[in-house]
């Protein structure tokens, strides 16, 4: 019975990826956003970057990086954190 | 720690790939690559430095206060460039048109001219300040919890 309920939804999970598959943009020719256009055209005078994905990154959309630094911020005091942690721990036991 | 001939390669190779790191750093507004690319670079570097010599010799040279002070101090240029355009709105860019960094380029693909950008290579590099002392720190405190030790003050 698992079986056959796996082989189920395996098959249903075959035919949304197939049909996604199929229905894909061809290469090189996404379908067109006003937001696209938007940042294509106006992000080299708007923030001097030639690269316009570092003008995307650090200035549309600097929100995110600064979450993403947070993210690391935390990784990092967690990861020293919890290996300290663990040294005091086998010191005093 | 390795043979001799691994850690005289690696003392010559390191510095090929911190200046590596530094230009993919350096230059994050003109060709592919930024802050968290470049900190990776210049990361992979200290972990060529940690195989190749003992993260007991390595832990010296890195002291954790260092690292903390240069993380923090990464995170809070980034944090104070995001505020200081909130005039206009939450990470404005300020510097464009201003002397520094402000040149604008002409639209449409060119070479590219250091001093453009506004905030963004300031960004850069504060990100990968960040992202240099943070891995740094990382690797290691694994480093040497493989070994029991610990980082130093």
């Amino acid at each position: 019975m698992r079986r056959v309920i796996g082989l189920v939804l395996l098959l249903v999970l075959a035919a949304f990826l197939v049909s996604g598959m199929l229905l894909v943009h061809p290469f090189g020719n996404p379908s067109p956003t006003d937001m696209d256009d938007y940042i294509i055209e106006n992000a080299q005078n708007q923030t001097g970057s030639n690269s316009v994905v570092a003008s995307v990154v650090f200035d549309y959309r600097g929100l995110d990086t600064l979450g993403e630094a947070t993210i690391l911020f935390t990784a990092v005091t967690g990861v020293l954190l919890l290996l300290r942690a663990q040294k005091r721990k086998e010191e005093s036991s | 720690m390795l043979s001799k001939i691994v850690r005289t390669v690696a003392n010559q190779l390191v510095l090929f790939i911190l200046i590596f790191g530094l230009y993919v750093i350096a230059h994050g507004h003109l060709t592919p690559g930024g802050g968290f690319q470049g900190g990776a670079v210049v990361v992979s570097g200290v972990v060529m430095l940690l195989v190749a010599f003992s993260s007991h010799d390595l832990k010296k040279s890195l002291r954790e206060r260092v690292l903390t002070i240069m993380e923090s101090t990464g995170a809070l240029i980034f944090a104070i460039l995001g505020f200081a355009g909130l005039g206009t709105v939450f990470f404005y860019n300020f510097l464009v048109g201003s002397p520094i960094f402000g040149r604008v380029p002409p639209t449409g693909p060119g070479p590219g001219d250091f001093w453009t950008g506004g905030f963004i290579p300031l960004m850069n590099f504060a990100v990968g300040l960040k992202v240099i002392a943070g891995l740094s720190a990382v690797v290691l405190a694994i480093a040497l919890f493989a070994r029991g030790e610990e980082m130093e003050e």
